[in-house]
């Protein structure tokens, strides 16, 4: 039986590496379709292995034929599946909901760049399944890079706009750095223990000092994953991507960071206190910058892709919660910090592709993503309206919604690890309390006024008073995510228990019902107290329902101090919401102002523009600064570059003449 | 299931008292105590009027706000005993009911489309977020010196009144007393008397609220005030009297906790909107000084 699988595995795999490239072949109306077969097959086929896995806890293991210095072998352990049916599903979402959004496009794209775009999205899902699966380095750094350039060509689907252009080669870039960081971590594997491999890494861990290698990697990883300071092209690139490729990358792929970072974790020995510390006081920062930042944008979508690097941030602070745990021998807090992590993980695959695609879809009704010119669209567009709310609950970490399970998780970690005997670890975890606290308050704040300038008041523009309630096919994906995100706020337990399961079966530990018996009782309770509240509000909105039915309702003008020739531009701005507290943090962030002043001599003053920018400090000086000077030191150097034939002949002469005179005198 | 009923009975009376505090203060006789009750009743008969450019969201907001008002206050235990729902680290979901609560409320005055009301809602919503961290840090001096994990342990720990549970308890009534007035929008950092939309805050984002949905709004204040005069009231009671004497001390310390309110509104003057932040922020300071002191007890 196992043999007849290995012969159908081996004829099928490179048959649908093949088959992909039917998406050049089929007509463009098509080629949408095709692609969707294509991910579900490939979802299928790869979920159904890691429902196995996850079911008998037993890791499966499959050699390809080796391709010279290639040895991979496919291997699917508890980890490995738990992310790859995270990121089906989301790829799922994702390309169901392409068809809706990209449907505009077939008629002034051609059908190369079509053809192109959904070839990428499936390799991006195949190379992130195997990234899930290759444990040796070569192989896995091969993938990796499948991934890089896949989701690469993803963002450039609007290359004629110049800026996206740039974007896309900025996180090219990036993404190169931060494999060469990977690949110097394999290197240091290879040169001492001779196997380049994730295999090696407990090996290498127990004879050596852990945190050079680990910093290595987790760099490496961390620019994947967007941590703080390794965060600048992200919020450029999620913009610059269509929107369900924003939702699948926010989504899942920069969790295959955090994928790399964990694989790399569980394997630590020693040294245990000082990588927590590190993991933990970045996360914090990583939470706290990018909620901030998140607060300060006016586009939709950088704004969701700022707190992606918020919610890596919390992600981070239950790694770094897990590893101080395993520093200190305490096996319940390995697992909630790292169980908290995983769910996190999952959770914020399903809020923020909703979220996401959300604003894709009020980017497709009104052509703008800047909320300055929104507003009032919950009239258009309710349905839309009422899963972005769902969208944004989660993502505060409020109950009765998936958020606040994993958030919970995270909490109980860090209470309870509060009460170790360590003064420095009391420190740490009560940093992390408080800084988990006050990224659930900004959170509350960013996303308050991402709704409620939006969505709600009246609108700002012609586009947004226009707008109309996008096609059932694009809400249908953004409704199965919701559902999730419905499922695991109401029924934590059912959904705590195998993710937990993952990190007990990888660690070696027991399971998280033996070491922490009174979980499942807590969370049941929470689902108690979620039905308590839904009964309740129901309750009290039938009863005002039905008392209301009898009494005179009636409208009337917004009450504006008397004043009733209320305009939409008399609305609060999204800019005005965040004026107070962006005084408050002008220290951290780069606010920027243009005004012309009124002269003494303008009696009569004219029509003026006010704008302000902000900017973010870290990219200013970390990634624009240095490229600026790069740029600058280059073109000095382009005087050579004359474009005379008779300069370049001239050159080659030189050049030669420098050889010579060199072996003349013998110095070469 | 006692601290529920206790907390239903606080919510009464307690906004009267400050009212009465204040008259009385004023040199003025005042309105009976339960008159903000009798207030809350004529609303509640009342119509509505509805901005026209609201929709579903005001409709809803006033109604959630108090139906996690109400199962926050299920949390709620008194001193040693029960409350009616209890678990370990049972204080974050609390926490994070009452920020439910608030996030409706913030996006239904956004939902009127007025630059009153949106101010009122950006306000609300930066002074709640740097408070957050205060009652989170409370509760974890709290978790640190009696080793317990949820309200109803830690305050039956706390029933011991030792003395070094009384000195982190002190700073913990100064901090939820000002977590009270922050919530429940009161002097020094917000006026409910004040005539000019500019410098509300809780006031602006109800202003186009109405009759039956006006009436939730205040019931929600009303037990906010309560629940959080009983976490003050389980921070100083004896655990080692019986329960008649502690539901005696109970609603002397509501009404002591009431009265201060009154008189701090008769003689303070509100500070000025710019100078809140740093006022919260001081909270903020006051409940890290509180966590640093219980670990060196």
């Amino acid at each position: 039986m196992r043999f007849l699988f290995y012969k159908i595995m081996e004829l099928l795999l490179p048959g649908a590496a093949l088959l992909t490239f039917l998406l050049f072949a089929v007509p463009a109306r098509f080629k949408n379709l095709t692609s969707t077969i294509l991910i579900l097959l490939n979802a299928a086929l790869s979920s159904g292995i890691a429902i196995q896995v996850l079911s008998n806890g037993q890791t499966f293991s499959y050699a390809l034929p080796a391709v010279g210095v290639l040895r991979p072998t496919l291997v699917i352990d508890s980890l490995s599946a738990l992310f790859i049916l995270v990121l089906n599903v989301t790829v799922i979402t994702g390309i169901l909901y392409s068809r809706g959004y990209l449907q505009p496009y077939l008629e002034h794209k051609g059908r190369m760049t079509m053809a192109i775009h959904h070839f990428s999205f499936v390799w991006l899902q195949i190379s992130m399944s195997l990234v899930c699966m290759f444990r040796d380095g070569f192989s896995f750094l091969l993938a990796w890079e499948l991934m890089s350039i896949s989701s690469f060509m993803l963002v450039m689907f609007d290359a004629e706009d110049r800026h996206i252009l740039r974007t896309a080669i900025n996180y090219l870039i990036q993404m190169h750095i931060g494999m060469i960081l990977i690949l110097a971590g394999f290197l240091v594997l290879d040169s001492t223990t001779g196997n380049m491999s994730f295999d090696a890494l407990s090996g290498y861990f127990a004879n050596h000092p852990n945190m050079p290698v680990f910093v290595l990697f987790f760099i490496g990883f961390a620019i994947k994953a967007g941590f703080i300071p390794f965060h600048t092209w992200l919020p450029e690139a999620h913009p610059a991507a269509p929107s369900h490729v924003s939702g699948v990358m926010s989504g899942v792929m920069i969790k295959m960071g955090i994928y790399g970072i964990l694989r790399v974790t569980f394997n630590l020995q020693n040294q245990l206190l000082e990588i927590g510390c590190f993991v933990l006081v970045l996360s914090v920062i990583s939470g706290l910058y990018g909620v901030m930042l998140a607060i300060l944008q006016r586009d939709l979508k950088k704004m969701l892709a700022y707190s992606s690097i918020e919610n890596i941030g919390i992600i981070g602070i239950g790694i770094g919660v897990g590893i101080l745990g395993m520093h200190d021998h305490n096996q319940s807090l390995i697992l909630l910090g790292f169980s908290g992590a995983l769910l996190h993980l999952l959770n914020h695959s399903l809020f923020k592709s909703l979220l996401f695609y959300s604003a894709g879809s009020v980017y497709k009704a009104t052509h703008t993503r800047n909320m300055e010119q929104l507003g009032g669209l919950m009239k258009n567009m309710p349905k839309t309206a009422l899963l972005f709310l769902l969208g944004t609950l989660a993502i505060c970490g409020l109950p009765p919604f998936n958020g606040f399970i994993s958030e919970f998780l995270v909490y109980n970690g860090l209470f309870s690890g509060l009460q170790g005997q360590s003064p420095y670890l009391t420190a740490l975890f009560i940093g992390g309390i408080v800084g988990l606290a006050l990224i659930g308050g900004l959170a509350v704040f960013c996303f308050t006024r991402a709704f409620g300038i939006t969505f709600l008041g009246t609108g700002r523009s012609e586009h947004a008073t226009h707008a109309k309630e996008i096609s059932v096919s694009m809400l249908f994906p953004k409704i199965l995510a919701g559902i999730g995100i419905i499922c695991i706020g109401l029924v934590p337990a059912v959904f705590v228990k195998p993710v937990s399961g993952v990190v007990s079966t990888s660690l070696k530990l027991p399971s998280i019902a033996t070491l922490v018996p009174a979980l499942f009782d807590n969370l049941w309770t929470i689902s108690l107290v979620a039905g308590i509240l839904v009964l309740l509000a129901v309750g009290i909105l039938l009863i005002r329902y039905r008392l209301l039915a009898k009494r005179s309702v009636t409208s009337g003008p917004t009450w504006c101090c008397g004043y009733t020739a209320i305009k939409p531009s008399l609305q609060y701005t999204s800019t005005s919401f965040t004026g107070d507290f962006t005084k408050l943090i002008h220290p951290l962030v780069h606010e920027s102002k243009q005004i012309i002043p009124i002269q003494e001599d303008d009696i009569f003053p004219e029509t003026r523009t006010f704008s302000t920018h902000t900017s973010d400090n870290i990219k200013n000086h970390l990634t624009d600064l240095p490229s600026d000077f790069s740029v600058a030191m280059l073109r000095r150097v382009a005087v050579f570059q004359t474009g005379k034939i008779q300069h370049y002949v001239l050159y080659s002469l030189m050049f030669m003449l420098l050889i010579f005179i060199l072996s003349f005198f013998n110095i070469l | 299931m006692l601290s529920f009923g206790l907390i239903l009975i606080t919510s009464l009376f307690f906004t009267g008292i400050i009212g009465r505090t204040k008259s009385l203060m004023a040199g003025r006789k005042g309105p009976d105590v339960f008159q903000p009750i009798k207030n809350v009743l004529l609303l509640l008969r009342k119509g509505s009027v509805f901005s026209s450019t609201s929709g579903l969201i005001t409709q809803l907001a006033p109604t959630i706000s108090l139906a996690t008002v109400l199962t926050a206050a299920l949390l709620v235990p008194f001193n040693g005993q029960q409350a009616v729902i209890s678990f370990s680290y049972d204080f974050v979901l609390f926490a994070y009911l009452l920020a439910l609560g608030r996030f409706f409320m913030i996006i239904a005055a956004l939902d009127a489309g007025s630059s009153f009301q949106g101010m009122g809602a950006a306000r609300e919503s930066l002074y709640s977020m740097l408070l957050e961290p205060a009652f989170f840090m409370i509760l974890a001096s709290f978790c640190l010196i009696t080793h317990n994990s949820s309200f109803a342990g830690i305050f039956s720990s706390l029933g011991q009144m030792n003395t070094e549970f009384l000195l982190a308890a002190v700073l913990a009534i100064f901090v939820f007393v000002n977590i009270a007035l922050v919530e429940n929008s009161r002097l020094p950092v917000d006026d409910p008397k004040t005539h000019l939309e500019l410098t509300m805050i809780h006031e602006v984002m109800v202003l186009d609220l109405c009759g039956f949905d006006l009436g939730l709004v205040q019931i929600t204040s009303f037990l906010k005030f309560a629940i959080f005069g009983t976490l003050i009231a389980n921070c100083v009671m004896p655990g080692f009297i019986p329960v008649i004497a502690q539901i005696a001390i109970y609603f002397a310390i509501q009404m002591l906790f009431a009265i201060v309110i009154g008189s701090v509104e008769s003689f303070r003057a509100r500070n000025r909107l710019n100078r809140n932040a740093q006022y919260i922020l001081a909270v903020v300071a006051i409940s890290l000084i509180a966590f640093v002191l219980t670990l060196f007890l």
